[in-house]
């Protein structure tokens, strides 16, 4: 493995250029670089894992028996990455992805605050998943994060909740994470599960596969712990969160009865869905998964995207879980290499074989999760009016609502056109899936048809310095220059 | 607000400045790790409205974590490494011209 | 809820529903028309989307005198129009008329700059059209935050800007609550004249209407002929940057650099002649932000939120098109790549106009008959 620490030390070319350093990109340029290809693997945490396997090879955490036995695989993975030429470039964002005029990809880096634009033939797309939204009144105080925060604050830095920590949500993310909290000493004063009762009527017929899975056992048993040891409360249909200035308190209902939980600290959690915007900036298709819930990039079975060149590996593509995401990475990176032209198609269906069996039985059960885990509608879109759903431009359900009500507005587009919604940083990340329900319900049509936010690089934040540093071409200066 | 858990492994501790106070964590910290170890919950007041906010994702996603390192505004404190030394304020608002005090 | 088949009556059918369209709707309801705006969906070319805000006079008309009359008499009545809004909506539309500068980074951009300047106001006689060519010095004691490479800049007291998706959506809201019927994903197909009036087809179904305004942007193109109008505009695309908001400092426009009341900065601007092709290209990207940071060395350090490109909707001369047709009584055509400065004439002047029977003599010049003009032998 290649050290990148500073952006001069990138070169101008790569045959593959990985963005994303989670379980998929570290097998997918494990396997590339083993096959002989010259590969950057860009990431833009300070180290590999991504958040699944989050501060892998730093974090302080013992006994290993807190984070569980899962997570201590993704040591194997870096492992296989170290021996190889592949280059590695923490603290490196990727925030634009293009085709160039030679047939390959033109990507915008930037690392130490300078930015740099490279060459590379293919690219795979690892950027992994992030939290879905959950928006309730109050989540925008301080104190409420999500469950993936408090997993990375463990991960990372050994960090536990002090005081009275409440745990909300839906999801098997939320049981491991109880657990592992609860292990590490948190003192967790409820887990409020919003898991809606008429799922498990919808789940049902995904039961037998679920059985067969390798799930089962280990759900049963996360299940079980937390369960057992945890103050559980079921069936919630309705949070908010309480406090001026920080979280204070939570405010439940459930079986019509509503109370009132003093905390100190709130997680929230309703699983994970893929982190969209580096594929839809560089013009990827997308579709609206109706399983799992959520905008996702399209991708064949070697998870090619829509646009030749551009493999987008792991959750990005679809929530399948850290195993599965390391198999999808290895694939790629075949389905790459046969692009490049170092495998024949045969050869590269020969070394797929074994990995993508592995990878079939990795997904079986999913569908059971994500049927039985699918949030329920006044999760995906607040009722209540003065919930925020842009968080950057704090624009609330009740102005969206309104505005495609009253003002015939039917997309995600004009309506960030018209209230801000999608126009801060975080590129509505945070809001776009909420804006987009909440069209749907009022409309009465689906996701689908409502459509998502359209994106342009940059992806990441990069200053107009940097920007200005890069080099001009002489029809651009005639563009602009008039 | 967070504290390590009791059985994390030791590091060195590294001293850092947040709105003027001295405060340590732990090397290998990121800033908004640092600061929610130290009991510091809200790191910024919003462009829109002022209202008080922190970190709420932790991976780069959410922007809430926004603070000012050593001058320099709107920077995510969940993905810079602390420095020892390091100037960390709460980002009052709009983007500051750098180096002026927020 | 789902939306059926449409089929109705209206007075006046707009067709677009942008800026353009949005302004004509209003107008033509405040003086009490039944108007029902037909318009595409989320995704389409949208020019309004993509506009820089500004309330522009200073540069316009070179070529065509009227423009530069038309665009200051929209400036000053964007006044009214902010007041018009406000009184309807509640929403501050954010409008200011400071004076704007055109920054110049050489001395032969100056001059050019200069040159133009000129020629514009000598082509006819235009009185109190002020403005002037300032050096550094000058410059800088207006704009304190300008950086060395400045060498002059040309100001006009005339020149404002707004916040535009503000008056989008004050456009819109005004028109709702003056029982204004808008349409979205109703792109319209055809249009034929049925018994005095028109009819327009679409997947959506039809309707039926006395009179068209066509506000289609670059759907004009297609739509015009077919009420016997000619609209031969073509896509003219730009790019904009926009970075994440700051401390206020920048209360006068320029022509590629604003500050928006919210405190984000945009910049500007390119013009690329690549059809209908919308993808953000990079390196125009950076050949703005360079310009951007040492026209005001401060903006360096801001991080870009996000770019965008959009079709300008360009004439062939670059002027406006109204147009009443002769063969299609009640058809009329509306469009320009200045919506956002022509508003107020759009809803004070030209709204009124066609509801009191058809377009004025003074707006003669911006007929399509200019593009007919035989070429000598």
């Amino acid at each position: 493995m290649i050290p990148i620490e500073t952006i001069g030390q990138v070169a101008e070319h790569y045959d593959i250029a990985v963005v994303g350093a989670g379980p998929a990109g570290l097998a997918a340029a494990a396997r590339a670089a083993e096959l002989g290809l010259s590969v950057l693997l860009a990431d833009e945490n300070p180290a590999p894992g991504g958040q699944i396997y989050r501060a892998i090879t730093t974090t302080p955490v013992t006994p290993r028996a807190v984070l569980g036995e899962d997570y201590w695989k993704g040591g194997a993975l870096v492992d296989r990455l170290r021996p190889t030429n592949a280059a590695y470039a923490p603290g490196c964002t990727v925030w634009s992805v293009a085709p160039d005029e030679a047939g390959g990809f033109e990507l915008g880096l930037s690392l130490g605050g300078q930015a740099r634009l490279i060459a590379a033939g293919q690219v795979i797309l690892a950027t992994g998943a992030q939290e879905r939204p959950f928006p309730i009144p109050g989540w925008t105080l301080p104190g409420v994060m999500t469950a993936g925060a408090a997993q990375i604050a463990l991960k990372a830095s050994g960090l536990v909740p002090s005081g009275r920590t409440v745990i909300a949500g839906c999801g098997p993310l939320l049981y491991l994470l109880a657990g592992q909290l609860a292990a590490a000493g948190a003192n967790i004063v409820a887990v409020l599960d919003t898991t809606p009762r008429r799922n498990w009527l919808a789940a049902i017929a995904a039961f037998p596969d679920f059985l067969r899975s390798p799930y089962l056992a280990k759900g049963l048993k996360l299940m079980a712990a937390a369960r057992g040891k945890l103050p559980f409360k079921t069936g919630v249909t309705a949070l908010a969160a309480q406090g001026a200035g920080k979280v204070t308190g939570v405010t439940v209902t459930r079986g019509g009865a509503t109370e009132t939980i003093p905390c100190d600290a709130l997680l929230l959690h309703q699983g994970v869905i893929p982190g969209i915007n580096l594929a839809n900036a560089a013009g990827c298709a997308q579709h609206f998964d109706t399983v799992q819930h959520c905008w996702t990039p399209t991708v064949d079975e070697w998870f090619a995207s829509s646009i030749p060149g551009i493999a987008i590996a792991g959750d990005g593509a679809g929530i399948g879980g850290a195993e599965s995401a390391a198999l999808r990475g290895e694939i790629a990176a075949l389905d790459a290499a046969r692009r490049l032209g170092r495998l024949s198609e045969a050869e590269r269906n020969e070394k797929a074989a074994p990995t993508q069996a592995e990878l079939a039985r990795s997904l079986r059960g999913r569908r059971f999760l994500d049927l039985l885990y699918r949030p329920a509608p006044q999760f995906l879109a607040p009722p209540a009016d003065e919930t925020i759903v842009c968080r950057c431009e704090e624009v609330t359900a009740g102005q969206i609502r309104d505005t495609a009500r009253r003002l015939g507005v039917t997309g995600p587009n004009q309506m960030k056109a018209f209230l801000r919604c999608g126009m801060g940083p975080c590129q509505g990340r945070l809001c776009g899936p909420t804006v987009v329900e909440l069209i749907a319900q009022e409309r009465g049509v689906s996701a689908e048809e409502t459509g998502y936010y359209r994106l342009r690089p940059p992806v990441k934040p990069v200053t107009l310095a940097e920007l200005a540093a890069l080099p001009p071409t002489d029809a651009a200066v005639k563009a602009v220059v008039r | 607000m967070f504290r390590p858990m009791h059985e994390a492994k030791p590091a060195e501790a590294l001293g850092f400045t947040f709105d003027g106070r001295a405060l340590t964590a732990r090397a290998g910290d990121t800033v908004a790790a640092a600061l929610l170890a130290n009991g510091i919950q809200a790191c910024r007041q919003t462009p829109v409205s002022g209202a008080d906010r922190g970190p709420y994702c932790m991976m780069g996603v959410c922007f809430d974590c926004l603070v000012v390192i050593d001058g320099v505004g709107n920077r995510q404190g969940c993905l810079v490494p602390l420095r020892e030394g390091m100037r960390i304020e709460t980002q009052a608002g709009r983007r500051h011209p750098d180096g002026a005090q927020s | 809820m789902t939306i059926s088949a449409l089929s109705s009556e209206a007075d006046i059918v707009v067709v677009g529903g942008g800026v353009v369209g949005g302004a004509m709707a209003l107008g033509l309801a405040r003086g009490g028309a039944r108007v029902t705006v037909l318009d595409e969906g989320d995704v389409a070319f949208r020019a309004s989307r993509g506009n820089f805000a500004l309330v522009w006079v200073q540069s316009k008309g070179l070529g065509m005198p009227d423009y530069a009359m038309w665009s200051r008499r929209s400036a000053e009545q964007w006044h009214e129009l902010a007041a018009v809004l406000h009184e309807d909506t509640g929403i501050d539309v954010a409008h200011s008329q400071p004076g704007g500068f055109m920054l110049c980074l050489s001395e032969a951009e100056l001059e050019q700059r200069r040159q133009t300047m000129q020629r514009l106001h000598n082509q006819m006689s235009l009185s109190d059209f002020p403005y002037e060519i300032l050096d550094h010095d000058e410059t800088k004691r207006r704009l304190p935050d300008i950086g060395k490479d400045v060498v002059g800049s040309v100001y006009s007291p005339l020149d404002g800007h707004v916040n535009s998706l503000k008056l989008f959506r004050a456009l819109r809201d005004a028109s709702a609550r003056r029982g204004v019927d808008y349409r979205p994903n109703c792109t319209v197909d055809s249009i034929t004249s049925d018994a005095g009036g028109f009819r327009l087809k679409g997947a959506f179904g039809e309707i039926a209407a006395g009179k068209v305004v066509l506000a289609a942007g670059l759907g004009n193109a297609r739509l015009a002929p077919m009420v016997g109008l000619d609209a031969s505009v073509k896509p003219s695309k730009g790019q904009i940057i926009v970075t994440e908001k700051t401390d206020a400092f920048l209360h006068n426009p320029m022509v590629t650099i604003r500050q928006t009341d919210e405190g984000g900065i945009m910049i500007g601007d390119s013009q690329e002649d690549r059809g209908f092709d919308t993808v953000v290209g990079q390196p125009i990207l950076s050949v703005m932000a360079e310009r951007a940071v040492r026209m005001f060395p401060r903006l360096a350090g801001l991080n870009v939120v996000r770019s965008w490109s959009a079709l300008r909707v360009m004439s062939p001369d670059g002027f406006p098109i109204y147009d009443q047709s002769l063969s299609h009584p009640g058809a009329f055509v509306v469009t320009c790549h200045s919506g956002v400065t022509l508003a107020a004439n759009h809803v004070l002047t030209l709204a009124p106009a066609i509801l009191s029977g058809g377009l004025p003599d003074t707006l003669d010049a911006f007929s399509a008959r200019r593009f007919h003009v035989p070429a000598h032998a």
